[in-house]
């Protein structure tokens, strides 16, 4: 990128500066540290200069946007022609509350909705089994029927809007009940927008709400991805979700990593069913976490972008371009909020929502203030989602593409986290793959030496949080939190009660049995489901079916 | 008994998969000297008594951010009583509102840690209950 005489005289001039003005100021005021390093460990330079990217090739490693490897991104215009979808995770109590919600988000100006089911819901019990006990409704909305579904999106056009579900071992049936509602408002499947998480393998990772082994899990990922190519060719199949190993514990590098690991895993599981890599990987979608350190997470997305690209060009043989693209909703990082001075978490999430725009994320959500405390208030989701608008319309960082393309640091950072991500992903390749890593306990125990050497560095000062270990101030305990109505549970089971008695219990019988039947072979199993869920058969009763011919997930200890 | 080491059971209580900071804590314990089991996941609160009594533990330390401690704290507390095995000392941590706070303790949750919590408080936490138990 720079002529060799140009090189030779910058680093020319980098020692006479050294030597000379930067000599004198360190001699009398030496600098904060001795070592700079980024949240991952990468060492970061005083200073950065063409140097750092002597033989760089633009074409080679960023081209235009909307181009191979899409480092710039993955449109042409980026956010000048859309913005990205402002995107607010919400889902508590039941249906109807939830409802409520989503209207008054869509009325503040959201563009698409993401449901969080509670966690029953997740691992497939019904709200009235015991181990649901106590945690109905709590971590999203409770839904035990297609019932609970038709409430759920009741006044809401599906054809209009897209919807995102953080939904992963009972995937197929949330997805069926979608379907099943969509086709009551007369929206035909084809015209869905949307995303499923549907990522298995993060949830054995880190997680937690797996049900099934991973075997069957991943025939039933598959199953959705033939489904889908055919009948619902616009929806996301799967989030390959960065977010949670993050959110455990994982450095930005083994974020991408590990990510990127999973979804070689998928290809690969979607390939030995005998799909086309072009038939599918189109619809491959990505989720990030977004944390404080701007300039590494910026590099970060861009790095996963080029390193996706390539994978999936030069391993798998995709052609397509969509199929190479490697496109990302983005969540900004939970984990980094504190209990303590709780409004500081406004500034950290500009921050972290920040860049993820600066790396190109094509829909965000951005966390609020109270969420160390407990679900977020009404008033909290408002000043989190004006966070994103304000970004959107004031900062003007959506004005131009890759606006931080070119810099010295970050596309040197961009290599280095490039490189060492890469570096892992040989590694687990050579474990066998991502499923093999995961049942050695490998990405769990990296993850976990991550998380405690976060929070020792953290004890011994070595790092900074403000409100935690410094800056710290008397404080009364918060005010005004959301609280779920605990008669959420009972509520739901007389709704359970309700549906069983109105359905045509004949019916859902057989239409168990066959989806008992179909699961002991090979087929597809989704049109079974969308013809269990349209029988009013329950979560629990399809997920029951399913369970006993696949059996259970059972969590190795790794501590 | 001086020599005896303070044996700990981490508990992950309910559905909810969040288990970094009860492994953090878990490793801060044993790195303080302490024998700690942890359970894993989706542990119910007789499934954790259980284990309690059959490790001989001196505490149980219960992780739960989904909210649904208001329910699974007291069940534990009341499953210990029921087996007589009320000196075990129970800690707990996670997302739990201040509101919630002395309503677990009255209950019988000795203290309550919350996200931000440094572990050595909670190491120091322990020992000073565990040795006013001996020299009570």
């Amino acid at each position: 990128m720079f002529n060799k005489e140009k090189i030779k005289q910058v680093k020319e001039e980098k020692k006479k500066w050294e030597e000379g003005s930067l000599k004198k100021v360190l001699d009398r005021f030496p600098e904060r540290k001795e070592n700079f390093v980024t949240g991952s460990g990468v060492d970061v330079e005083r200073v950065y200069t063409p140097e750092d990217i002597e033989n760089f090739n633009y074409m080679e490693k960023l081209g235009y946007p909307g181009d191979y490897p899409y480092t710039r991104g993955v449109q042409p215009t980026m956010y000048r022609g859309r913005l990205w979808t402002m995107r607010q995770y919400a889902g508590f109590a039941t249906a109807e509350e939830t409802n409520k919600r989503y209207k008054y988000l869509l009325e503040q100006g959201q563009t698409g909705l993401s449901v969080a089911f509670d966690l029953p819901t997740q691992i497939g019990y019904d709200s009235d089994h015991s181990m649901a006990q106590g945690e109905v409704g709590k971590v999203g909305v409770a839904i035990d029927s297609l019932k609970d579904m038709e409430i759920l999106f009741d006044g809401i056009p599906l054809d209009k809007i897209s919807t995102s579900m953080t939904i992963n071992a009972p995937a197929a049936i949330l997805l069926a009940m979608y379907i099943a509602v969509a086709e009551k408002q007369g929206v035909s499947s084809d015209k869905l927008r949307g995303t499923i998480q549907n990522d298995i393998l993060k949830e054995y990772i880190a997680r937690g709400t797996y049900i099934f082994p991973p075997e069957p899990s991943m025939r039933l990922i598959t199953n959705i991805f033939e489904f889908c190519s055919k009948n619902v060719p616009r929806w996301n199949t799967i989030s390959i979700s960065g977010y949670h190993i993050r959110e455990a514990g994982a450095t930005a590098i083994q974020e991408v990593a590990f990510t990127l690991a999973d979804g070689m895993a998928y290809v690969k599981a979607a390939i030995d069913a005998g799909l086309d890599v072009d038939d599918f990987a189109p619809r491959l979608s990505f989720f990030f976490n977004a944390h404080n350190d701007l300039l590494e997470e910026v590099a970060k997305f861009r790095a996963a972008r080029r390193l996706w690209a390539r994978i999936m060009k030069e391993e798998f043989g995709a052609k397509k371009e969509k199929s190479l693209m490697l496109r990302f909703h983005t969540q900004t990082a939970g984990s980094t909020l504190t209990a303590q001075q709780p409004d500081n978490n406004i500034v950290r999430v500009t921050i972290q929502a920040l860049a993820a725009v600066l790396g190109g994320t094509q829909s965000l959500h951005t966390n609020s203030r109270d969420e160390a405390l407990a679900l977020p208030t009404e008033d909290s989701v408002r000043i989190a989602l004006r966070t994103q608008q304000i970004i959107a319309h004031e900062s003007g960082v959506a004005e131009t593409v890759d606006p931080l393309g070119g810099s010295y640091y970050i596309e040197s950072l961009t290599d280095e986290i490039e490189k060492k991500a890469l570096e892992y992903i040989e590694k687990i390749e050579k474990m066998g793959g991502a499923p093999r890593a995961i049942e050695s306990g490998y990405m769990q125990q990296e993850i976990q030496e991550s998380a405690y050497r976060y929070q020792k560095e953290v004890e011994e000062n070595k790092r900074i949080v403000v409100g935690v270990n410094k800056y710290k101030i008397e404080e009364k305990p918060p005010q005004n939190l959301l609280k779920v109505d605990p008669e959420v549970g009972r509520l739901q089971e007389r709704k359970i009660k309700e549906v069983k008695e109105n359905r045509d219990g004949e019916r859902v019988r057989t239409v168990l049995d066959t989806l008992n039947k179909a699961a002991q072979g090979n087929e597809n199993l989704m049109p079974y489901i969308i013809d269990a869920v349209k029988a009013y058969a329950t979560l629990g009763e399809i997920c029951d079916v399913l369970r006993n011919v696949f059996g259970e997930f059972k969590e190795s200890i790794i501590l | 008994m001086a020599d005896k080491k303070i044996r700990v059971l981490v508990a992950k209580p309910g559905l909810d998969g969040h288990d970094r900071g009860a492994k953090v804590v878990a490793r801060a314990l044993r790195d303080a000297g302490m024998e700690v089991i942890y359970t894993g996941l989706r542990q119910s609160p007789e499934q954790i008594v259980e284990a309690a009594i059959q490790e001989d533990v001196d505490v149980i330390g219960l992780s739960i951010l989904s909210g649904a401690h208001t329910h699974l704290f007291p069940r534990v507390i009341e499953l210990l009583k029921e087996k007589d095995a009320e000196d075990i000392i129970v800690i707990g941590g996670g997302v739990i509102p201040s509101e919630d706070i002395p309503e677990m303790k009255k209950l019988g949750i000795a203290k309550v840690f919350t996200p931000g919590t440094d572990t050595r408080e909670i190491v120091d936490f322990i020992k000073s209950k565990i040795n006013t138990k001996i020299s009570a």
